[in-house]
């Protein structure tokens, strides 16, 4: 009696067991009913089933003749997540992935090439382009493309009397800082936060100072932590922009004591509900003229699969997010500047103030770019590190700068 | 442990069942395995596997192309050199040790101190013991984010509080200075709790006759703490603090919440660094990642085995 209870017990355990073992098998089964779904990631987790983004991605796939299933994750998630999916053997069918990531994703050998999978990148602009290619190769489209620009608080230098349009280089630029600042307004704010988002708003003032990432220690480069340095020091940005991210960068602006915030396209909706009047004005090169910013902007790729076959219709599902009017649907949808010119005409006719916009990008420049494809995060993160020791004061900007190089040399070896 | 202790328990009952009842017995073993199935997959497939798969993962040179692949050459103790190694390795070390034994310290000391005053059971002392359990239950990421927006330099309310006491402000988050004390002080205020609810629970286990036989023999406030709360109150002490390492040494949402190991590594600890090194780059490092994942799980193994050894020493 006493043996008997646990072993029914056992037996209905076996049975839950053999259950649980079958429900693979259903898994396996569901993509063959379903053979017509295409699966589609993106970074845009703050869309949802009822939003622009996602209709237009289901008007797609009807025109393709499939059903669409979309996953929005999150930016930093998407990277390990495409990884780890391939790995398994589970890639998505469509990927839109932050343009930094392709040529990881590209050398770890998860995307297929413009070759294998026919995608049209001829009217796609050459310098948004080549955050996508590595070794003579294409590994996706750019969906649309942002940049950082400088936004101004009209009412700030209104009182400071400073003229935005007078502020075309560094000189100009920290004098108004200085006018604003002893008029009784805050200068600027930034984000030098210790991640890859620090990076990429120092890199407009690097590149701007004429410095290769190659060679982080050059007088350029010296000269474009020093600048940012000297800012803090005299107290024309705060000290909080070490510890910044965008989004709290740009908190820091919206309270309307900041003559000038460096942040993106993405933040135009936000200006508009700031509360006061706002211009955008192109981020200075140290001599002049509208410095090279870094393109911002997703890709969308077409990874791997084992069944080849499903390439042609996710090239269709692919060409209808990225070709013409489609594509100023999208990026008006995802509020990006298109990636071909054609495309951009029509967004400042339709919205003169997106202009700036349009000449930002045009002069902006991927990161991994200058065939630097992987080895740009290992530059990125010492070039960080750098920023963050000179602004808190723990290093000098020469010194850190030439610490910074050492380390991305013998990471990129 | 949980699990040795169970089936040494298991064999001594067993034990005294005669063996003439053999058939009886291997029906009745197999109903033990059956029960011991569920238990021992579980570990197996969310302990021991991932343990096993990180191990793996250190000892293995993983680029991105051979993690998608699966064929990553073995490396022996290469990543672990690399990661001794590193520039970083000498600060994070140093702050992981300063971050555990500050916060442990100061944890411990408030939670006794605050045991003690509660155990005096006045009238309220439930609900103001409740409300000092707040920060325990809080999510960490709301937490960590509020203290980030208190030490904030430029508009956080601890500064305008220095301010008008004519103190100049403190850049907590962004000097690298201060960085390290300001993640250590979030995390006290985060594990004191923690440390109130154990030792209030041991200081009630100790009898009360102890401390009528002490006050009659004329012993102050200061001699029944030091010669009774103290001793009996020992094993629940080094629970509180084996546990309390165990958590510290991990901790990781509240140093990347406020100030991502920075400035430039200031406050970077093995457990912010090994994120760094495995997900907060855009090409993943995840050998070297492991390897100090693995150094902070010996670590705690190493306090742990010593936590047991005395124990065993003690109660023979």
């Amino acid at each position: 009696m006493r043996s008997a209870a646990p072993g029914r017990l056992a037996a209905g355990l076996g049975l839950a067991l053999l259950a649980a073992c079958s429900t693979p098998s259903e898994v396996v089964d569901a993509p063959a009913t379903a053979a017509s779904a295409y699966t589609i990631w993106d970074p845009y987790p703050q869309y949802d089933a009822t939003s622009e983004w996602v209709r237009l991605l289901e008007a797609c796939g009807a025109q393709a003749g499939v059903k669409v299933e979309r996953t929005g994750y999150d930016t930093s998630d998407l990277t390990n997540k495409a990884l780890l999916a391939a790995q398994q053997g589970g890639s998505p069918d469509v990927l839109i992935v932050d343009n930094p990531v392709v040529s990881t994703l590209a050398e770890a050998g998860v995307l297929t090439t413009t070759a294998e999978n026919r995608l049209d990148v001829s009217a796609v602009s050459p310098n948004l382009l080549g955050a996508g290619q590595s070794g003579g190769e294409t590994f996706g489209v750019p969906i649309g493309a942002n940049t950082l620009a400088l936004y101004y608080n009209k009412d700030v230098l209104d009182k400071a009397g400073v003229d935005p349009a007078t502020v075309t280089d560094w000189a100009a630029l920290t004098a108004a800082l200085e006018k604003v600042t002893k008029s009784g307004g805050k200068g600027i704010t930034f984000s030098a936060i210790g991640t890859e988002e620090g990076s990429f708003q120092f890199l407009p003032w690097f590149w701007g100072s004429g410095a290769n990432l190659t060679k982080l220690d050059s007088p350029e480069g010296v000269a474009a932590v020093t600048l940012w340095t000297d800012w803090l020091k005299k107290g024309y940005a705060p000290n909080s922009v070490i510890n910044n991210t965008q989004t709290t960068s740009w908190q820091e602006f919206a309270t309307g004591e900041y003559a000038f915030a460096e942040n993106g396209t993405w933040q135009l909706a936000n200006a508009e509900k700031a509360g006061f009047p706002y211009g955008v004005i192109p981020i200075p090169a140290k001599s002049g003229g509208p410095a090279p910013a870094p393109t911002g902007g997703e890709f969308v790729a077409i990874p791997v699969q084992e069944d080849t076959s499903r390439y042609a219709t996710s090239q269709r599902l692919v060409a209808c997010l990225t070709n013409g009017e489609n594509s100023l649907k999208t990026t008006t949808t995802l509020s990006y500047i298109a990636p071909t010119e054609a495309v951009q005409q029509q967004q400042v006719a339709a919205d003169a103030k997106l202009g700036v916009w349009v000449e930002a990008v045009k002069v902006a420049k991927g990161r991994t770019g200058d065939d630097l494809g992987t080895k740009y995060p290992k530059i990125s993160e010492p070039m960080w590190g750098a920023v963050q020791a000179a602004l808190s004061g723990s290093t000098p900007p020469q010194e850190a700068m030439t610490q910074a190089q050492r380390a991305a040399a013998s990471a990129t070896q | 442990m949980a699990l040795t202790t169970q089936a040494r328990s298991r064999g001594r009952t067993g034990e005294p069942t005669p063996p003439r009842r053999a058939p009886r017995l291997r029906s009745g073993q197999w109903a033990a395995w059956a029960f011991l199935a569920p238990v021992g997959l579980y570990l197996l497939l969310f302990y021991a596997y991932p343990l096993y798969r990180n191990v793996e993962l250190s000892l293995r040179d993983y680029t991105v192309r051979s993690f998608v692949r699966g064929d990553a050459p073995f490396a022996g103790f290469d990543n672990y050199l690399k990661v001794f190694a590193d520039p970083t390795f000498g600060p994070a070390l140093w702050h992981t040790v300063v971050f555990t034994v500050v916060s442990l310290a100061f944890q411990f000391t408030i939670g006794l101190a605050l045991a003690l005053f509660f155990v005096q059971n006045f009238p309220l002392s439930a609900t103001l013991r409740a409300l000092f359990l707040v920060p325990w239950l809080l999510p960490l990421i709301v937490s960590a984010s509020t203290w980030s927006w208190l030490l904030n330099s430029e508009s956080g309310v601890v500064n305008a509080a220095l301010g008008a006491l004519g103190l100049g402000p403190v850049n907590w988050l962004t000097s690298p200075d201060w960085s390290l004390w300001s993640v250590t002080i979030a995390n006290i205020w985060i594990g004191v709790p923690f440390n109130l609810v154990v030792l209030y629970s041991g200081l009630q286990a100790i009898p009360a006759g102890v401390y009528e036989a002490a006050a009659l023999d004329g012993a102050n406030a200061r001699q029944r703490f030091w010669r009774i709360t103290f001793p009996l109150l020992r094993p629940v002490s080094a629970i509180t603090l084996l546990l309390g390492l165990v958590y510290t040494l991990k901790v990781f949402d509240i140093i990347w919440i406020m100030t991502r190991g920075g400035p430039s590594g200031a406050s970077t600890t093995f457990a912010t660094w090994s994120y760094r090194l495995g997900f907060g780059n855009l090409v993943p490092s995840f050998g070297p990642g492991a390897a100090v994942g693995n150094l902070l799980i010996v670590a705690a193994l190493v306090f742990g085995l010593v936590y047991v050894r005395t124990l065993h020493r003690r109660v023979p």
